[in-house]
C-alpha cells in the first residue's frame, strides 16, 4: 500500500487530477448546503454576465437562474451518473468476461458474440435509442450508459482471465480440489484487478461525457440540472452569452481530465511492470 | 597486455534495494583470446558487472567508482554516442533468451544487415552476402533459407546461433555472453559451447562468459571469477578454482553440483504399483485448419505406459518438446488425455469427471517449476496452504494446525503463515509449494521441473528435502526434469522421452552408465563438465 502511494505520487499529473476531483466531489456534497434553493429557481434578470452582481459571481442564464448553483448541483448529477453507471457496467462486464475467459470454447463463443452485438452498434446511437424507448429519468440515463459501456470491460477481463487461467497457481488450485467459482473469485479475479481499476476510472469520465451529450440533446432527465443540460440550453445564445456554454463546458473538461489523469496514475501505480525497470 | 581491465568497479543500486552495491570493488583483467567465466548465483552481480562494460545498466543503477579500461581507453564516462560506436564494433553481447532478443517481425538476414547499417558499414548488397557468410560460420544448416526466415521459424539453438552471428558481424574484440545456453537443451548447449570455443580460436576473440553452471565453466573457461553478493570471492585459472577452491563459498557451490557418477542401483525390493499408466496418448491440434491451410498436429504423448511403485521415484527426462510435462499434466488431468488409462488404486482417473475425479485427484499432487507463478501473489501463505483442505471439508482450525506443522517439516518458520509469497526467496517459495502439495496427504507427488528455476545450492537443499520427505511420508514421486544430473541424484528409475514417446526406461545406474539407445547416449555425452567431474572424483 505504501509502495502504491509512492508510485502514484510519482506521477504529478495524477496528483493534480486527484486534487481537481476532490474539489468536484466536495462541491457536489456541499451543493445542497451552499445553495439550498433549487437551481431551477429564477433569482435575477436573465443574461446577467459573471462578476457583475454580488451574490451571483457567475451570473444568470436565459431564464435568470443562478449559474453557480447550477454548476454545483450539476457536479452531483455528473458524479452520480459517472460512478453508478460504471459500477453497473462492471457488474455486467466482469462476469461476462470472466466466464468467457475461464470456460473458453462454446461459452466463450456465445458470450463474445453477444458482446460483439453491442460493440458493433455505435454506443452513442444505442444510448439515444434506449432513452427514446425508456422514459428520460435519471435511473434510465444511468442504465442506458451502463448498457453501452460494458463491452470493453468484458473484453479486457476476458483477456486477463485467459492469460491468468494457464498460470501455475491456478493449476495448483485446481489440483487442490477447488471449484470453478472459488478459482475465479479468489485466484483469478484479484489478480486481474489492476487493469480493471484503471479502465473503471476512465469509464467514469466516459460516462460523464455521455450523460452531458445526452442532456445536451435534451434526452436527459428534464427535472435534473446537469452540466450537459446547461450547455444544451445555452446553445441558442452562444453568440450573445458565451459564458453560459463555456462555464459548464469547463466543468466537464476539468472533471474528465482529472479522471483521465487519475487513471493514468493508477496505471503507473498498479502496473509494477513499469516500475520494475529500476529494480 | 590486457585488452580489458576493470579496477575497483562499484555499481550502486537505487535506494531501497536489498543491498547498497550491485557490484563492489570488482577488479579483473581480460587478455585477448581468453575465455573468462564469471560464476555466481542469481543476484550475485555477475550480469551487472558485464553490463557496465557495455554501458547497459538498468535505469537507476549506475557505476559510482572504479575504472573500466578497454584497449587503453577509459569506458566509464564515455558519451552515449561514443558508447554506441564501441558496442557491436569492439564489444558485443549475446543474451540468455534468444527469442526475446530478436525482433519477431524482422527476417534474420535483415537483422544481421542492420548491424552493419547501424555502424555505416558495407554497401547494402554486400551486407547480405556478409550475413550469409556469418550464418554459415555459426553453423546454421542451409543459410540460404535461414536468412529469409523469421525468428519463430527457427529452433532455440538456431536463434542463439543467429544472435551469435549478429554479435560477430563487426568482428568484435570481446564477446560478452550472458547465460547464453541456460534456456537451451543440453545437446544444443553442447553445440553452442563448441561453437563459441571454435570462434575464439579462429578469431582470437576474448569471451566473458557469465553462467551459474559449473559444468559449463569446466568445459570452456581459461580463467574463472566467482562472485557472491556483488563481490569477487575467488578468481584464478580454471584448474585452480575448480579443483582447488580456496573460498568456502566456492567449495559449497562445487559440492552442491549433483554428481552423475555417485549412483549405484540398490537392489529393488518387490513393490506394488500404485499408479499404472497404459497407452497414454495426447495430440494437440494447433489452428482450426478451416481458413489458413492445414492444422498443425503435435503428437505430444504417444503410447506412454509405465508403472510407479510405492515409495519409488521415477525420473522422466527429455529435451524441451519431448512431451514429459504433458505426461505429468495428463496424469493429474490438468490436460485431458485422448486415449489410455491411468490406474490409481484400481480406478481409471483418465476417464473420470466431476466429484469422482475431485475425490481421487486428492492423492495426486503436483509441485510446479516456477516458484514465482505457482503461488497466487495476492493470497497469504495460510490461505494458499489451507484452502484445498478446507474445500474437502476439513475444519479451518484443523487445516491451519496442519499447515503450521507442514511449514516446519519443509523447513520454514510458522510465522510464514501470515506473509505474502513475494516476501520469500525462490527456494523458500518452492518449499511453500511443496508444503501445499503435501497438505492433502497425497500418495503420489509429480514434480515438474521443480528445481530448474533454482540456484545450484538451493537446488541441492530442495532435492534433499524432497528425498527426505519421500522416505518419511512414504511417497511415490514422478520427477520430471531436463537435467540428467538432477535425475541422477534423486531417482530410482529413469524414463527417457523423445518426441512424445518413451525411448528408454530402466534403473538409474543402468540408464546413466550403460544406456541401450543412441539417443540417451547423446543426451549423456552432452552433459557439460563430465571430465571435470572425473577429475574431482580422482582428487577426492
Amino acid at each position: 500500500m505504501k509502495d502504491f502511494w509512492t508510485r502514484f505520487r510519482f506521477n504529478r499529473g495524477a496528483v493534480i487530477g486527484l486534487v481537481i476531483l476532490a474539489v468536484v466531489i466536495a462541491t457536489a456534497i456541499a451543493a445542497p448546503f451552499i445553495f439550498p434553493t433549487s437551481p431551477w429557481k429564477m433569482v435575477q434578470r436573465p443574461f446577467l454576465p459573471p462578476l457583475t452582481q454580488n451574490g451571483l459571481p457567475l451570473g444568470t442564464d436565459a431564464l435568470g437562474r443562478d449559474v453557480l448553483a447550477g454548476l454545483a448541483h450539476g457536479a452531483y448529477v455528473s458524479l452520480l451518473v459517472g460512478l453508478v453507471s460504471t459500477v453497473v457496467a462492471l457488474a455486467i462486464g466482469v462476469p461476462v468476461g470472466a466466464l468467457a475467459g475461464y470456460f473458453v470454447g462454446r461459452v466463450d463463443d456465445a458470450l463474445m458474440r453477444f458482446t460483439e452485438f453491442f460493440q458493433t452498434i455505435p454506443s452513442f446511437a444505442l444510448a439515444i435509442v434506449l432513452l427514446a424507448i425508456f422514459q428520460p429519468s435519471l435511473t434510465f440515463v444511468i442504465i442506458a450508459i451502463a448498457i453501452v459501456s460494458w463491452p470493453p470491460v468484458a473484453r479486457l477481463v476476458r483477456g486477463e482471465v485467459l492469460s491468468l487461467r494457464t498460470r501455475e497457481f491456478v493449476e495448483a488450485a485446481t489440483l487442490q480440489g477447488l471449484g470453478n467459482a472459488q478459482i475465479i473469485l479468489r485466484h483469478i479475479l484479484p489478480n486481474a484487478l489492476p487493469p480493471i481499476i484503471v479502465l473503471a476510472s476512465l469509464m467514469v469520465a466516459q460516462a460523464i461525457l455521455l450523460e452531458s451529450s445526452l442532456s445536451f440533446l435534451g434526452l436527459g432527465d428534464p427535472n435534473i440540472m446537469s452540466w450537459g443540460y446547461m450547455i444544451g440550453a445555452a446553445r441558442t445564445v452562444i453568440r450573445t452569452a458565451w459564458w453560459l456554454s463555456f462555464l459548464p463546458g469547463m466543468a466537464i473538461l476539468l472533471t474528465v481530465l482529472a479522471l483521465n489523469l487519475i487513471g493514468e496514475g493508477l496505471n503507473d501505480a498498479l502496473n509494477p511492470r513499469l516500475t520494475r525497470k529500476s529494480e | 597486455m590486457s585488452l580489458l581491465s576493470i579496477r575497483d568497479l562499484c555499481i550502486a543500486l537505487p535506494e531501497g534495494a536489498d543491498r547498497k552495491y550491485a557490484a563492489k570493488d570488482v577488479s579483473f583483467d581480460l587478455a585477448p583470446g581468453e575465455i573468462l567465466c564469471i560464476v555466481g548465483e542469481s543476484g550475485s552481480g555477475k550480469s551487472m558487472s558485464a553490463n557496465a562494460v557495455m554501458g547497459l545498466l538498468p535505469q537507476g543503477v549506475k557505476p559510482v567508482g572504479g575504472a573500466i579500461t578497454f584497449d587503453g581507453q577509459e569506458v566509464l564516462g564515455l558519451s552515449e554516442r561514443q558508447m554506441q560506436d564501441l558496442r557491436g564494433r569492439r564489444i558485443s553481447m549475446i543474451f540468455q533468451e534468444p527469442l526475446s532478443a530478436l525482433n519477431p517481425l524482422m527476417r534474420v538476414g535483415a537483422q544481421i544487415a542492420e548491424v552493419f547499417e547501424a555502424h555505416g558499414e558495407l554497401a547494402p548488397q554486400e551486407r547480405r552476402n556478409r550475413a550469409l557468410k556469418l550464418l554459415e560460420e555459426v553453423g546454421l544448416p542451409d543459410p540460404e533459407s535461414a536468412i529469409r526466415a523469421y525468428p519463430f521459424q527457427l529452433s532455440g539453438g538456431q536463434r542463439q546461433r543467429v544472435m551469435i552471428a549478429m554479435a560477430l558481424a563487426l568482428e568484435p574484440d570481446i564477446l560478452i555472453a550472458d547465460e547464453p545456453t541456460t534456456a537451451l537443451d543440453v545437446t544444443t548447449q553442447a553445440q553452442i559451447l563448441k561453437l563459441i570455443e571454435n570462434l575464439r580460436q579462429s578469431r582470437g576473440m576474448a569471451v566473458i562468459f557469465i553462467t551459474h553452471d559449473f559444468g559449463v565453466v569446466a568445459d570452456i573457461a581459461d580463467r574463472v571469477i566467482v562472485m557472491q553478493t556483488g563481490e569477487i570471492v575467488e578468481s584464478g585459472t580454471a584448474d585452480e578454482v575448480l579443483l582447488r577452491p580456496q573460498h568456502p563459498y566456492t567449495r559449497a557451490l562445487i559440492d552442491a553440483i549433483p554428481r552423475l557418477n555417485q549412483h549405484d542401483d540398490a537392489e529393488q525390493p518387490a513393490r506394488t504399483p500404485v499408479l499404472s499408466v497404459v497407452g497414454l496418448n495426447k495430440t494437440f491440434v494447433v489452428g482450426s485448419g478451416k481458413l489458413f491451410g492445414k492444422p498443425r498436429v503435435v503428437k505430444a504423448v504417444q503410447k506412454v505406459s509405465f508403472e510407479l511403485c510405492a515409495g519409488e521415484t521415477i525420473g522422466i527426462v527429455g529435451e524441451s518438446g519431448s512431451g514429459k510435462s504433458t505426461v505429468g499434466r495428463c496424469l493429474t488431468r490438468l490436460i485431458n488425455p485422448d486415449e489410455g488409462r491411468v490406474m490409481l488404486d484400481g480406478a481409471d482417473i483418465a476417464h473420470m469427471s466431476g466429484a469422482e475425479l475431485r475425490e481421487k485427484r486428492r492423492s495426486l499432487q503436483m509441485i510446479f517449476q516456477d516458484p514465482y507463478s505457482s503461488l497466487n501473489p495476492r493470497a497469504r501463505v495460510s490461505r494458499i496452504l489451507t484452502e484445498g483442505l478446507i474445500s474437502y471439508g476439513t475444519p479451518r482450525s484443523e487445516a491451519l494446525e496442519k499447515a503450521r506443522d507442514l511449514l516446519g517439516l519443509v523447513g520454514l518458520d510458522p510465522s510464514a503463515m501470515n506473509r505474502f509469497p513475494h516476501e520469500f526467496s525462490g527456494g523458500q517459495r518452492q518449499r511453500i509449494g511443496i508444503a501445499r502439495a503435501l497438505m492433502l496427504d497425497p500418495s503420489i507427488i509429480i514434480a515438474d521441473e521443480a528445481v530448474s528455476a533454482l540456484d545450484v545450492s538451493i537446488q541441492a537443499q530442495v532435492l534433499d528435502l524432497l528425498a527426505d520427505l519421500k522416505t518419511r511420508l512414504n511417497l511415490s514421486m514422478l520427477f520430471i526434469t531436463h537435467d540428467l544430473r538432477v535425475a541422477a541424484r534423486i531417482c530410482d528409475r529413469i524414463i527417457v522421452m523423445q518426441k512424445g514417446a518413451i525411448v528408454e526406461m530402466g534403473p538409474t545406474g543402468k540408464v546413466l552408465h550403460d544406456p541401450d539407445t543412441d539417443y540417451t547416449r547423446s543426451l549423456l555425452d552432452a552433459i557439460p563438465g563430465q571430465e571435470y567431474e572425473r577429475a574431482l572424483a580422482e582428487a577426492g
